[in-house]
């Protein structure tokens, strides 16, 4: 696993993590920014790093941006927004050809290296502000996105769960911001918002590829710099427990069912029990073997899908199934019954090892690919941890029936949310 | 076995067809954890109008039997093979496309044991009644999951306007109605038909030694025991060059609405070198026209027609094929408009220069590049290539060939009003 060997240097301002290694044909760079959750700044982060992506001081337009991604190779420049725990976190990623497997031998390295400083530096201002035109554009597509979570009922009822579970705490919010608040953003408050961000926020740059850690450094050394700062850290958040479970149905022209259910595990990244936390969730819901799979699907023929995954920085478990409209209370009870066995240790010693080796599996598969690899480091950062790779899958791997156990008697049901159709109500 | 090398691409792949007429690839990738495998028969949705193996006559099937059958493979008399796959630290998993049923699995580690459990299960095929019906309630789910999913209407709209009688147009899982006509005779029946070894491919991608994988691939055929399979008939009526519908409107319970224009191609009994440079071409060719660098998205995004889920593909296989363009829009009657009206004039007037035809390429092979990084997308793609006489590693030398008059020819020739047409998805009011 030296593959994975990431060599972190702190920069002016943020830290730089450099991987090497030559399984990839091309170079991807990573630029993470993470700052508290909040409903005042959600839908500002949301818009910036789309703001930023669309055009730059060089490239005024997006034709004129996309144009010259096009003449490096097609490289490609996109964004993301994710929560962990009560952080937001924008990532933009950069992923340019190694000239190596090219018949034309220009460095591309630092070509990308210097686009990527361009846009998040150099952004398409006038005055004191960004382009007007740019904004209103994205404002619109912002709104769109986030009005197009209503199409998708998957993603849907996930959001509605979270919204019902965690009424009051900033992970209610949505990852995309707030529609009603995109419309007050302008050029102005948007540039200070960006001005601020780069001056508070905690800033991470993920350099993996064919590339040597010394060059990196001195490219990142002569491209990107930024005031240092001492990051906000946020205390856990101290979360009233429920009285009784939360039970939400909500009718909407639907023809399957959507089933959601929130559970607090009251554990997160870096816990001593973490691991067995990860192994409760493979045997209870995670994988094609695990019991909500086995008993939902398999036996009773209620769903096509049912699985559990954890989010595991806000500590909650979710559960997703699709089910008929008529079948609610069958399949709660199913997983009830599941989730009760667990408690109980009743799971057998096969379904432990079949688990480990999985997850395992999964770790491995995950870190093969520029992206998972990232996403794995980054847990460190965001926990404020330092904990190895290899270590996770020892730690993983030595873990017993007993810890699981004590693991599940942590788990509490907290939220059950229902997307049904208008006939099943009536 | 024989090795055939890239030199540009740094790479090597083995390849050997058996004597029962199975074809074996590997991949060596050094530094990857993951060997990726896919086990693949070239049999798939459309193929529902054939003569079964050991009879005489053509005989249609019920909707959706390909598919069913994929899952209904995985269950065996003693249990699942999900479960076989997971102790030894893989996962695995099954998708059946128009023209395809694909097993796979993914481990970093008992790497020949998976692939044993891989071909053995593929190989030995268990349906009984009462599985069968258990699976109907399964499946059921999936259907109505799709019914529910509008980028899925919509694009299942759009081949349905496009095609009269090819059954691309038939959903890939069937209907409630149409699978509940599936019993384990007809299960079997398509079974033996389509799973003979010499209608199959075998990819194995990741850290392996060629040799040994070659090997076991080898003696494990060897003891199974194969009769010669006379080439399969398959049945398909005719299909005119128009389309089916010129447009669909589909109410759903949605806040934004969706638009999709479509094509439907040409010379769809093109194989090898020359569907592969019409694929490549055609693509260069939307890339052209509407990139996030071409003038036209600049335009439509300007305008608040499209937004970020705007994109546009074209699918070429054995007797049918189609350019899809589309997404998220606020007005779906003035995109279309926008959208036929920049077609046609490129069926007119391509103005496009030598630079951007240059740019066009370059961006290409670099997304070539990005992919192949990917053993999944190696495994699969080899797969659909191979099954149409093409070869993967050829895109790149293919791609560096396209002229602007190769560009020039095709918009004019395959871009018509007959062959257009549109399907959109508003709120229900």
């Amino acid at each position: 696993m030296d593959s994975t060997a990431e060599k972190i240097t702190a920069m002016q301002g943020y830290k730089l993590h450099v991987i090497e290694t030559d399984k990839y044909k091309t170079n991807t760079f990573v630029w993470k920014m993470k700052a508290p959750l909040t409903k005042e700044d959600v839908t500002k982060r949301a818009l910036l790093p789309q703001v930023l992506q669309s055009s730059s001081a060089k490239y005024p337009t997006t034709t004129a941006l996309r144009s010259y991604l096009d003449e490096l190779y097609g490289a490609t420049l996109f964004i993301d927004l994710a929560k962990k725990g009560e952080y937001h976190i924008i990532s933009l990623t950069l992923e340019i050809a190694n000239e190596k497997f090219l018949s034309d031998p220009t460095p591309l390295l630092k070509k990308g290296f210097e686009l990527l400083s361009e846009v998040l530096t150099k952004p398409n201002v006038s005055g004191d502000r960004f382009d007007q035109d740019t904004v209103n554009k994205e404002k619109r597509t912002l709104k769109q996105r986030i009005q197009s979570v209503y199409d998708d009922k998957m993603r849907y009822s996930n959001v509605r769960l979270l919204q019902e579970m965690c009424k009051g705490e900033p992970y209610a919010l949505q990852v995309n911001g707030e529609a009603e608040d995109v419309e007050a953003i302008t050029p102005e408050n948007l540039y200070d918002y960006y001005k601020m961000a780069f001056l508070e926020d905690e800033m991470d740059l993920y350099v993996i590829g064919d590339v040597k850690e010394e060059e990196v450094k001195s490219l990142a050394k002569d491209l990107l710099n930024f005031e240092d700062r001492t990051p906000k850290k946020l205390d856990p958040l101290d979360v009233q427990k429920k009285e009784k479970v939360n039970e939400i149905k909500e009718e909407q022209d639907v023809k399957q069912g959507k089933l959601n259910i929130g559970y607090r595990t009251n554990v997160v990244y870096g816990d001593s029990d973490y691991f067995a936390l990860q192994l409760f969730n493979g045997i209870f819901g995670g994988f094609s073997h695990s019991k909500l799979f086995i008993n939902v699907r398999e036996k009773a023929s209620l769903a096509y899908y049912v699985s559990s995954r954890l989010e595991s920085h806000k500590g909650l478990m979710m559960v997703m199934s699709g089910i008929d409209l008529k079948n609610f209370d069958q399949a709660v009870g199913i997983i009830r019954d599941q989730l009760e066995a667990m408690r109980k240790g009743d799971f057998s010693e096969q379904e432990l090892v079949q688990t480990k080796a999985v997850i395992r599996n999964q770790i491995l598969e995950t870190i093969d690919t520029s992206r998972g690899l990232t996403e794995i480091l980054y847990h460190n950062v965001v926990a404020g941890k330092d904990i190895k790779l290899e270590q996770w899958i020892t730690d993983m791997e030595k873990t017993t029936k007993e810890e699981i156990v004590a693991v599940a008697a942590k788990i509490e049901l907290d939220t059950i949310y229902f997307l049904t159709g208008s006939e099943a109500v009536k | 076995m024989e090795k055939i090398n890239f030199d540009q691409l740094q790479e090597e792949l083995y390849h050997e067809k058996l004597s029962n007429g199975l074809n074996v690839y590997i991949l060596p990738k050094k530094g990857f954890n993951k060997t990726f495998a896919t086990f693949t028969t070239k049999y798939g949705s459309i193929d529902n109008h054939f003569v079964p193996f050991g009879q005489e006559e053509y005989k249609k099937v019920p909707d959706g039997i390909a598919h069913f059958l994929e899952h209904k493979l995985f269950e065996k008399e003693d249990g699942d093979v999900f479960q076989q796959f997971s102790k030894q630290g893989a996962s695995a998993n099954a998708f059946t496309s128009f023209t395809r049923t694909a097993y796979l699995f993914s481990s970093t580690s008992d790497v020949e044991k998976n692939l044993e459990t891989l071909v053995d299960f593929v190989q030995d095929p268990y349906f009984s009644e009462k599985t069968v019906e258990k699976e109907k309630g399964i499946i059921g789910q999936e259907i109505t999951m799709y019914d529910d999913n509008p980028d899925w209407r919509l694009y299942f709209g759009l081949i349905q306007n496009l095609y009269q009688n090819h059954p691309v147009k038939i959903d890939i899982a069937g209907t409630i109605e149409s699978i509940s006509h599936i019993t384990k005779d007809l299960l079997y029946e398509c079974y033996n038909t389509f799973y003979h070894p010499s209608n199959m491919l075998l990819f194995i991608v990741g850290p392996v030694d060629p040799n040994k994988f070659m090997d076991q691939v080898r003696e494990n055929q060897s003891k199974k025991d194969y009769k010669e399979m006379p080439e399969i008939q398959r049945k398909f009526e005719d299909e005119p060059l128009q389309t089916a519908e010129q447009k669909q409107v589909l109410e759903m319970n949605v806040q934004t609405s969706k638009c999709l224009i479509g094509m439907k191609a040409l010379h769809v009994d093109q194989s090898g070198a020359e569907l592969l440079k019409n694929e490549l071409t055609m693509n260069v060719l939307l890339d052209l026209l509407f990139g996030k660098s071409s003038e036209n998205y600049n335009q439509l995004y300007t305008e608040g027609l499209i937004d970020e889920t705007f994109s546009y593909d074209y699918t070429q296989e054995q007797g049918f094929g189609f350019a899809m363009i589309g997404g998220d829009t606020e007005n779906p009657d003035k995109l279309t408009e926008q959208l036929k009206n920049m077609l046609f004039h490129a069926k007119n007037a391509t103005s496009f220069s030598e630079e951007q035809l240059e740019r066009a390429k370059k961006k290409k092979i670099g997304s070539f590049l990005r992919a192949v990084n990917s053993p999944e997308y190696i495994a699969n793609q080899f797969t659909r290539y191979a099954f149409n006489d093409m070869n993967l590693f050829d895109v790149v030398p293919t791609l560096e060939k396209i002229t602007l008059d190769d560009v020039k020819k095709l918009a004019s020739e395959v871009i018509s009003e007959e062959r257009f047409s549109v399907c959109q998805v508003i709120p229900k009011k």
